[in-house]
Formats: structure tokens, sequence, C-alpha cells
């Protein structure tokens, strides 16, 4: 074990190789490390930004669907007082024209009855002028009885 | 053991594998390696480890390669796996230093990832079994091979005296030379706070120079020779159980003997191993069954030795285990100690 000029040597070749390390390894390796790491910082930045955006748009989503719920609301109900109002007019049309109608029918059936009982005066006054010379068996003078007659019609 | 083809006794076996393989001039003025402990001795200080320096060149542009690589390759996409793994290691270098070294510094991280890694592989070395590379080197006509440059005195003192000469440059940059004089002289008792006549102040100057001093050697003295001991312990430790191997099936070593000699030569320990470690895969590829794995277990361990080479070999799994443990904090605290030494020096306290 003796000490010998081999110390001086590894001396040396110890300072060349911390030198080569100096020069060739650690700056690169310490560069790629340091800029992953950045890399991967801005990575997971990105990231949260992203789940952020996306909550922040999904309430945008619901403030919207909600919006539109309620409109389509509006308009079913507007749509409902419109039918409403429609069937309202259509009753109330058709309550007039029944009116109407019954009113000429009844003119109809009254003018027609008024016919009807005009005839039948006219036909009273002659059967009875008949009956009545039937039974007198003489000729009954229409005129000499008008009064009677008109007494006996106006009584029907 | 070594392959070095002659019966070796304990003792030389663990002399022989204490010994580095050193180049310098011997005492009768040629060049050459040394081929004894003596003959490395007599060459005195300028003689050099080649095995230590290799290995800790070859691992050094391991790790620089290994870096590189990923540091070229790099961008701020999706990382691979190894790209992940290497990060991972530089993001924990990145934070010792930056919990410790409060200062600006562009060379401290480097240095400490530098340092970190590279000890880490030089230990590593520890963990392959002792006689494998040595008896590789010697099938290539080396004679001496240490693998585990840190269990040379040379190579961590020579890191831990790089590290000293830091701290200086670095007190003397961030406090100026009389800052880091006055450091020196002036602590702990500082004679102009105690109000101590001028008369005195050389004096106390002198006793508190003295006291710093101590503790600024300490620094690369502690720092070194606590990763040497470490792996030197370890290393001697895995020698031991390398030796257990070959004592423990000696029984079997006669027969063994009439076949291969006197001497059982270290390709049959290692065919062996390799035979297990061959058994081991297959039936990790599911090419065997687990049953059929431990019989043929079995049966390879009482031809190449018995059950002694078992135990020689758990012996050195279980060790193996624990130093895994030990190489990674002793680069850790190499590492660590680097960071706050020079955080002290950067820091007016």
């Amino acid at each position: 074990m003796n000490i010998n000029a081999t110390l001086i040597l590894q001396s040396i070749a110890m300072m060349i190789f911390v030198w080569f390390c100096m020069k060739f390894i650690w700056p690169p390796l310490l560069k790629a490390m340091d800029e992953r790491r950045e890399k991967i910082a801005e990575g997971l930045a990105a990231s949260d930004m992203a789940e952020k955006e996306l909550a922040k748009a999904k309430v945008e989503v619901d403030q919207q669907i909600n919006q539109a719920r309620d409109k389509a609301g509006e308009i079913v109900e507007q749509a409902n007082q419109r039918h409403s109002q429609i069937l309202e007019q259509a009753k109330e049309d058709a309550t007039a024209e029944r009116g109407k109608q019954v009113t000429a029918a009844e003119a109809e059936i009254s003018q027609a009855a008024n016919q009807a009982r005009e005839q039948l005066r006219s036909s009273v006054a002659s059967l009875a002028v008949l009956g009545a010379s039937r039974i007198l068996e003489k000729e009954v003078d229409a005129d000499t009885h008008r009064e009677l007659l008109d007494k006996l019609i106006a009584e029907i | 053991m070594a392959g070095s083809g002659e019966n070796l006794t304990t003792g030389e076996y663990i002399g022989h594998h204490l010994q580095n393989l050193t180049f310098g001039q011997h005492p009768d003025g040629s060049w050459g390696f040394a081929h004894s402990a003596a003959e490395a001795a007599a060459m005195g200080f300028w003689a050099v480890h080649v095995d230590t320096l290799f290995w800790a060149l070859a691992l050094g542009l391991i790790f620089f390669f290994l870096f590189r690589k990923v540091a070229r390759a790099a961008n701020s996409g999706v990382p691979t796996r190894f790209q992940s793994a290497i990060e991972a290691i530089v993001e924990f270098v990145d934070s010792s230093v930056r919990d410790s070294f409060h200062g600006t510094s562009k060379l401290i991280a480097p240095l400490a990832l530098t340092l970190f890694v590279w000890i880490f592989f030089m230990n590593f070395m520890d963990l392959i079994p002792v006689d494998w590379l040595p008896w590789v080197a010697s099938q290539a006509g080396i004679s001496h091979q240490k693998v585990v440059p840190t269990t040379d005195v040379n190579a961590t003192m020579g890191m831990a005296i790089t590290v000293f000469f830091l701290i200086i440059i670095y007190s003397i940059r961030f406090k100026g030379v009389g800052g880091f004089l006055s450091e020196l002289v002036m602590n702990p008792l500082n004679p102009k706070e105690l109000g101590m006549p001028k008369l005195f102040w050389p004096f106390v100057m002198a006793f508190n120079f003295i006291l710093e001093l101590v503790s600024l050697l300490a620094k690369p003295v502690s720092l070194g020779l606590r990763l040497f001991g470490n792996l030197y312990a370890g290393e001697l430790i895995f020698i031991l159980i390398a030796l257990i191997f070959t004592a423990g099936s000696a029984w079997f070593a006669a027969g063994l003997s009439s076949v291969f000699g006197d001497h059982i030569p270290a390709w049959f320990w290692i065919a062996a191993s390799v035979a297990i470690m061959a058994t081991l895969w297959l039936n990790l590829k599911d090419k065997i069954s687990t049953k059929a794995t431990l019989w043929l277990l079995l049966a390879e361990m009482l031809l190449v030795g018995g059950l002694a080479f078992l135990g020689g070999q758990l012996m050195h799994f279980g060790w193996a285990a624990f130093h895994l443990l030990v190489i990674t904090l002793q680069a850790f605290i190499f590492m660590m100690l680097t960071i706050v030494y020079l955080s002290m020096a950067s820091e007016h306290h």
C-alpha cells in the first residue's frame, strides 16, 4: 500500500470527468428536466382552466334551457287563450244564428196559421150558410142574415 | 486462485490480491512492472498503479458515455425508462445540493453527480467475485490486478485532495484571502471579541491556527480514508470468503488434483460458476422446471466441490447483498461531505 503518483493522476482524472459532466451532461439534462416541468405545469393549468370554462358553459346552457322552457310555456298559454277566445266567438255566432232562424221560422209559422185561420173563417161562413139552409130547407138569404153570420164568424 | 500456476499459501493468496499492478523505475534504473510488494515499495513515489488508473478511467468513461447518451437525447417530451432512471439520479443529486449548498455555483452540482456515480461504479467492482478479473488478466500475462480503484488509497486520497483544493478555492472566492486567513487565526477564540490586550494576540492566533489547521486538514484525510477503509475492508472479506471456497472443499480437491495436478486452476471455478448461472438462467427463461433446477444445482455443487462450495456461494451472496448497501452509502457520503465542506467554505460562520 504505497502512496505514489497514482494520487496525482487520479486527481487529474477526477477534474477532467467533473469538467466533462459540467460541460456535456449537467446542462442539457437539467434544461430538459426544467422544460418538462414547465410543460407539465402548463398542461395542468390549462386543464384546470378548461374545467372552469366547462362549468361556466354548463351554467349558461342551463340558463338557456330554462329560458326556452319559460318561453314555450308562455306560447302554450297564449295558444290556449286564443283557442278559448275562438271557441267563445263561435258559440256566440252560433247562438245568434239560431235566434235568427228561430224568429224566421216562428214568423212563417204564424203567417201560415193566420192564412189557415182566414181560410177556415171563410169556409166556416159558407159551411154555416150551407148547413142552415139544409136545416131550413130553404135558401137562407145570405144578405139577410149577414149580421148573424158575421157574428158567428167572429166567434170562431 | 489468481491462476499463477503455482501453489499459494493463504497469506500469499491474500497478499497477491492486495498488490496493485505497479509501474515505475526499479532501483537499478530500469523501468517496468513491480513483481512483488517489496519491488513496488522500492519504486518510491514516482510509480503508478496501472490497474487502479485503468479501472478508474474505464468506469469514469462508462459514466460519461451513459449520461452523455441520455443528455444528448434529453428533451421535454415523454422520457424513456432509461432516461427516467438517469434523471432520477440527477434529480436526487440536484436536490441534495440544493438542500446543503445555498450559494451559487455551476460547479458543485456536476461535481456531486460525477463523484456519486463514479465512486458508485468503482465501488461496484467489489461485487464481482475477486478471482474473475485477476484470472482473466493473468491469462493475458498480467501478474497483479486489483480491480476496485476505491480500495487503493491513492485513488480515494487523490479525489479527496482535489476536494481539498476546491475547499481552499471556494473559501478564497467567497471570503477573499483575508477572510480565509482570518477564519484560520481568529477562530474559535476571537481575541478581539474577548477584549484581550494586543500583546496576547499572537499567542491566541497561533493557538487558533493550530486548531483550525487540524480541522482543515482532517477534512480531506477523513474523506479519503473513510471511503478507502470501508472498501478495503469489504474487499478483504470477499477475499477471505473466496479462501473458504477452496479451503472448505479441500477433501474434494484431492479427487480433483488427480485430474488437474496439485493446484486446481481458476478456470475450473469459473466454469463451475458459469454452469450454475446457466442453470439459473435457463430456469428464469422457463426452459427447465424449478424442481429440475434444484436437482441440477445440487448435482453441480457436488461435482465442483461439495457443499462447502455452496456454503461459500451463500456467504459470498450474503456479504455482497450487505456490501451493496455499503458501496451505495459510501458513494453518497463522499458526495454529501464534499457538498457540505464546500458549502461551509463558501459561508461565513
